[in-house]
């Protein structure tokens, strides 16, 4: 399976998601703000990091690079695209995704493992998840305060559409298990049609006992299926 | 031209004596853009005018150091093809004046020295002490210092990874922040400032230049500019973003060999950069400066060359590499000019608009520059003894509770969550345990990291305390499964004018040189802060030590969290019960006299050693030194951390209950032991003559020491965890 | 009656996000851009008749807690 990883100035995640896809045995190329054009892929990832400093809004400058617009068009075309933490932020920016990231409720980074559960697990990203199944996943962000409108909140809750929730070691979702003020504990949405994943916790940081756990594993060993 | 006066001389922080002496090495009077040179080169910063005899004394050579002192880091060996570049620095003014940037910016300082000499920065640390929580200002200097410290690192995306933060009010007025980066290099790849060679390129990279944080120079320029509130120095403010871009372009650049020396811009910026590139090769070196990019209209050449404007570097190029330099510089958007070149003349010559406007001998600002062996004192031993039986009884519980929800051994979570510690992925121990472990990236191996000070034992008997500080800092690397390599110290201190604080400085020195020449734990880098106090009130003494440690194999790392019940605890090292400068008798009776505990370095070197056997060979479940707040606090720090109890017997010889829970005598570890494992290590320590107590066991639930107190560990971790979250 | 407050980082102090901010336009094609530089606004309502009284709040609030005068300076004006 071949992806990309896109890279801004400023990214910082790069390196990690690309030896994170490179140890699933995906086929990994970086490409660069500047390119015009993208290599054929089947999944395109963006990132964690602070492209262009987080400057202004972030994500906001990232979204209008010149890489974007392909990025764009082959996600309309049905590519897999996965944003993570900034790239949660450049994905809403450019439209991809609805809804945006607000300051988290207590005006402060937030960097610790905390736990998610899995919503939905039948996509391309979660399948090999088990449904509720609960995740210990670290998160460092400062903009990770999901929001959009009620009529799109209706719609994500109605189509299964949040990928996963917040909770505690329980599983209990509630504002005591919420790290940053999101709606609805939101940790991570798909589009309507389930190709594009945005998530702020980080996979990537999950697949190796020695540094972690392997819980963000099955997130890629899903998509390689 | 304007004439320089006494008061601009003072304005400048030379003496008169300074002064004349400038006038002997020119043969003839400076200009203002020379005298500006010359107080940026001979301040304390640069020049290590005041320390430079004692820094002497300090071991620095070691099979595993590849550069000691006296380049922009230091460098050692970790084994194949691997190096450790680090060192750590000061930023303490800055940060008082305006926390954020005062921090972010020493940030981003230090990861320069790192990256400059070729290093992928992987791990940052930091030490940072604040004034009394009651203090007015503290508040906000932490808030402002700890996102001022998270808001660079978490940009630039390298894991802060441990630290400490202390309070004190000797810190009211001048609290301390010290950085420190630590990177990895291919051992062969590791560049240098030194210039080589005459007519090579000197290329301006990076952000452009702009009338940041020029010290004298505004106050002089008030004199002679009707303009002069325009003029007056800014506080630097960091782009982490912008540092980033250097980084991967230096980096890129560093891949090949076009460079023949580089140099970050750090205090006096283009000043020090291109007197130390030209210093060290014996040369000459000309700038023309109507080439410096500048940010601001009508920079003079005064302010481009002692401007402190951040994320800038100074780069020699081999002939003919400017263009493939250039490319690179211009894909991550960054300034790339050649301003001038390397010359014979052993002199820096400054043009502007092509007019001679500066010339120096670069002799007169490094190797003439002052050198002073101050006046210093010894600072006597206390003849105060605490007297317990004189003291009101305190219940041990109580002491205990009080410790642990004290600002200064409170949890710092609210602080190390701030801090992204894990981008990279390869941080294998974050903060909170007696060192970080930072992998090496791709490879088995890891490093361990820690930084230690302890002020109050400075202060107290200064010999003692800098001995104890390197033997703490030694400690923390063992109780994590490295072995000790090097370290690298910033030494803040009050005014060295004043003999008692240079007897402080010289004392301390010899007590780190002590420790380092016996643990074979040689300084490979560092930094000097002086003046560190304001209206005559100095601060404590506060040398803070940064180790680096190798742990050849991570298959197993470790740390202080208990592993599981019934295990076995064991104390390695004897219990004196020393109570001076404890913690137990600064918190429950806010008494500063007494000495602090004496360092046997024999018994440090060959208990540590041997606690690192016993690690290696795999019979250890955790372990933790056991520091300030003797025993039981040590004790509770495992348990608050593993969510694990334990049942500890009272100790059968010592009369004094307080004194053997609380003492904090040095060279000790709290090892937790598998039941099945303890013949083996007890025969360890017995056949190489090592003190040790069986002291009791992990259990669930409760912490416990029998017949004495009993509390749930649940209660001990919402004590320890409460203080930064009500503050 | 209201008020409104711009603060602005000082002329001479790096504005790294007006900076980007600039770079970004101008690749967008916005090629007569000259300069731009980032700050913050606020709009205060002050129960208060008097208007010097009330400005002169304004201006304590802004030394007090809204402006960061080591670095930032700052502009009021009656809306």
């Amino acid at each position: 399976m071949k992806s990309s990883v896109i890279v801004f100035p400023g990214s910082n995640c790069d390196r990690d998601i690309a030896d994170a896809l490179v140890k699933m045995q995906f086929k990994n190329q970086m490409v660069w703000h500047k390119e015009t054009n993208l290599p054929k892929s089947d999944l395109i990832v963006i990132p964690g990091g602070f492209s262009y400093g987080d400057y202004l809004r972030s994500g906001a400058i990232a979204g209008k690079s010149l890489i974007i617009d392909e990025v764009i068009r082959a996600a309309n075309a049905g590519c897999l695209v996965l944003g993570i933490c900034n790239g949660f932020q450049i994905l809403t920016e450019t439209g991809l995704l609805q809804g945006t990231l607000l300051r988290n409720k207590h005006l402060k980074f937030i960097n610790k493992d905390i736990n998610i559960k899995v919503m939905n697990n039948k996509t391309k990203f979660t399948s090999k998840y088990k449904i509720n199944q609960i995740l210990k996943i670290n998160i460092a962000h400062n903009e990770g305060n999901y929001f959009t409108n009620s009529k799109h909140l209706e719609e994500i809750k109605k189509e299964n559409l949040i990928a996963f929730q917040y909770c505690d070691e329980k599983g209990n979702i509630n504002n005591d298990s919420n790290p940053n003020g999101s709606m609805e504990n939101i940790a991570g949405i798909f589009n309507s049609k389930k190709n594009i994943l945005g998530m702020m916790p980080h996979p990537e940081r999950m697949i190796d006992k020695l540094i972690s756990n392997t819980d963000g594993v099955n997130l890629f060993s899903s998509l390689l299926n | 031209m304007m004439r320089i006066n006494s008061k601009i001389i003072e304005k400048h922080g030379l003496n008169e004596e300074e002064y004349k002496n400038i006038q002997k090495l020119l043969n003839r009077n400076p200009n203002l853009l020379e005298l500006g040179i010359f107080s940026a080169m001979w301040n304390e910063h640069c020049s290590y005018k005041s320390s430079k005899i004692h820094l002497k004394k300090l071991p620095t050579k070691g099979k595993q150091v590849i550069q000691g002192p006296g380049e922009n880091a230091g460098v050692i060996d970790i084994g194949d093809d691997d190096a450790i570049v680090f060192k750590i620095e000061s930023h303490n003014h800055p940060s008082y004046i305006e926390p954020y940037q005062g921090a972010a910016t020493g940030v981003g300082g230090i990861l320069r020295d790192v990256f400059t000499m070729g290093a992928r920065p992987i791990a940052l640390l930091n030490s940072i002490h604040f004034g009394s929580p009651s203090h007015h200002k503290t508040k906000s200097l932490l808030n402002g210092v700890v996102s001022g410290i998270g808001g660079y690192g978490n940009c630039i995306g390298i894991p802060t990874v441990a630290g400490e933060t202390k309070f004190n009010a000797t810190y009211n007025e001048n609290i301390l922040v010290n950085a420190m980066a630590v990177g990895h290099a291919k051992k062969n790849k590791i560049f240098y400032s030194k210039a080589k060679g005459i007519n090579k390129s000197v290329v301006y990279v990076g952000s452009k230049t702009g009338r940041d944080g020029i010290h004298g120079a505004s106050m002089a320029s008030a004199e002679f500019d009707e303009n002069s509130e325009e003029k007056k120095p800014t506080v630097q403010v960091g782009d982490p973003f912008t540092e980033k871009l250097l980084l991967e372009a230096c980096l890129e650049l560093m891949r090949d060999d076009s460079i023949i020396a580089i140099q970050d811009m750090g205090a006096a910026g283009l000043t020090s950069s291109s007197v130390e590139m030209a210093s060290k090769g014996s040369l000459g070196i000309e700038l023309e400066l109507d080439k410096v990019p500048c940010r601001e209209e009508n920079m003079t050449p005064y302010e481009m060359m002692l401007s402190e404007s951040q994320e800038r570097m100074l780069i020699i190029l081999e002939d003919g590499k400017e263009d493939h330099a250039r490319k690179i510089f211009k894909k991550w958007d960054l300034d790339f000019v050649v301003i001038g070149k390397t010359t014979n003349s052993k002199n820096i010559t400054l043009k502007y608009n092509n007019k001679i406007e500066g010339e120096i001998p670069i002799e007169a600002l490094s190797s003439k520059a002052p050198i002073y062996e101050r006046k210093w004192t010894k600072k006597p031993i206390s003849k105060n003894q605490i007297d317990l039986k004189k003291l009101k009884k305190i219940e041990i519980e109580d002491s205990l509770i009080k410790i642990l929800s004290s600002p200064n051994h409170s949890n710092k979570n609210w602080i190390t969550n701030q801090y992204d510690q894990m981008v990279m992925c390869d941080t294998a121990q974050r903060s909170g345990s007696d060192a970080a472990i930072i992998r090496i990236h791709n490879k088995d191996k890891a490093i361990a990291v820690s930084v230690d000070s302890s002020a109050n034992y400075c202060k107290s008997f200064p010999i003692s305390g800098g001995k104890q500080i390197v033997c703490e800092n030694w400690r923390n690397i063992i109780s994590v499964g490295a072995k000790p390599l090097a370290i690298t110290n910033c030494l803040n201190f009050g005014n060295p004018e004043n003999s008692q604080i240079m007897g402080e400085f010289a004392e301390c020195l010899q007590g780190i040189s002590e420790a380092c020449k016996f643990l074979d734990y040689p300084v490979v880098s560092g930094n000097v802060s002086f003046y560190n106090g304001t209206n005559k009130k100095n601060i404590y003494p506060t040398p803070v030590i940064g180790g680096v440690g190798l742990i050849q194999n991570l298959s197993n790392p470790i740390n202080h969290l208990f592993k599981k019940d019934n295990s076995i605890i064991i104390l390695v090292g004897k219990t004196f019960g020393h109570l001076g400068q404890s913690c137990f008798i600064k918190e429950n009776y806010s008494i500063n006299e007494g000495n602090p505990p004496e360092v046997n370095l024999k018994n440090e070197r060959e208990n540590g050693e041997n606690v690192l056997s016993l690690i290696q060979k795999n019979l250890v479940l955790s372990a933790h030194d056991v520091s300030s707040g003797g025993l039981l606090v040590s004790l509770s720090e495992m348990s608050i951390a593993s969510n694990l109890g334990v049942k500890i017997q009272k100790p059968k010889k010592l009369t004094n209950i307080n004194e053997y829970f609380f003492g904090e005598d040095q060279s000790r570890y709290l090892l937790e032991i598998s039941a099945d494992h303890l013949t083996r290590v007890e025969k360890n320590l017995k056949e190489n003559n090592i003190f040790y107590e069986l002291i009791g066991k992990t259990q669930k639930k409760y912490f416990e020491i029998e017949d004495e107190m009993k509390l749930d560990v649940n209660y001990l971790s919402k004590i320890n965890n409460q203080w930064y979250y009500n503050y | 009656m209201k008020f409104s407050v711009t603060v602005i980082l000082k002329k001479d102090v790096l504005d790294p996000q007006g900076k980007v901010v600039q770079n970004t336009l101008m690749n967008l094609g916005m090629d007569n851009l000259k300069s731009i530089r980032q700050g913050k606004f606020f709009e205060i309502e002050i129960d208060e008749k008097n208007q010097d009284i009330a400005q002169q709040k304004v201006d304590e609030m802004c030394k007090k807690l809204l402006v960061n005068l080591i670095i930032e300076e700052y502009k009021i004006s009656k809306i």
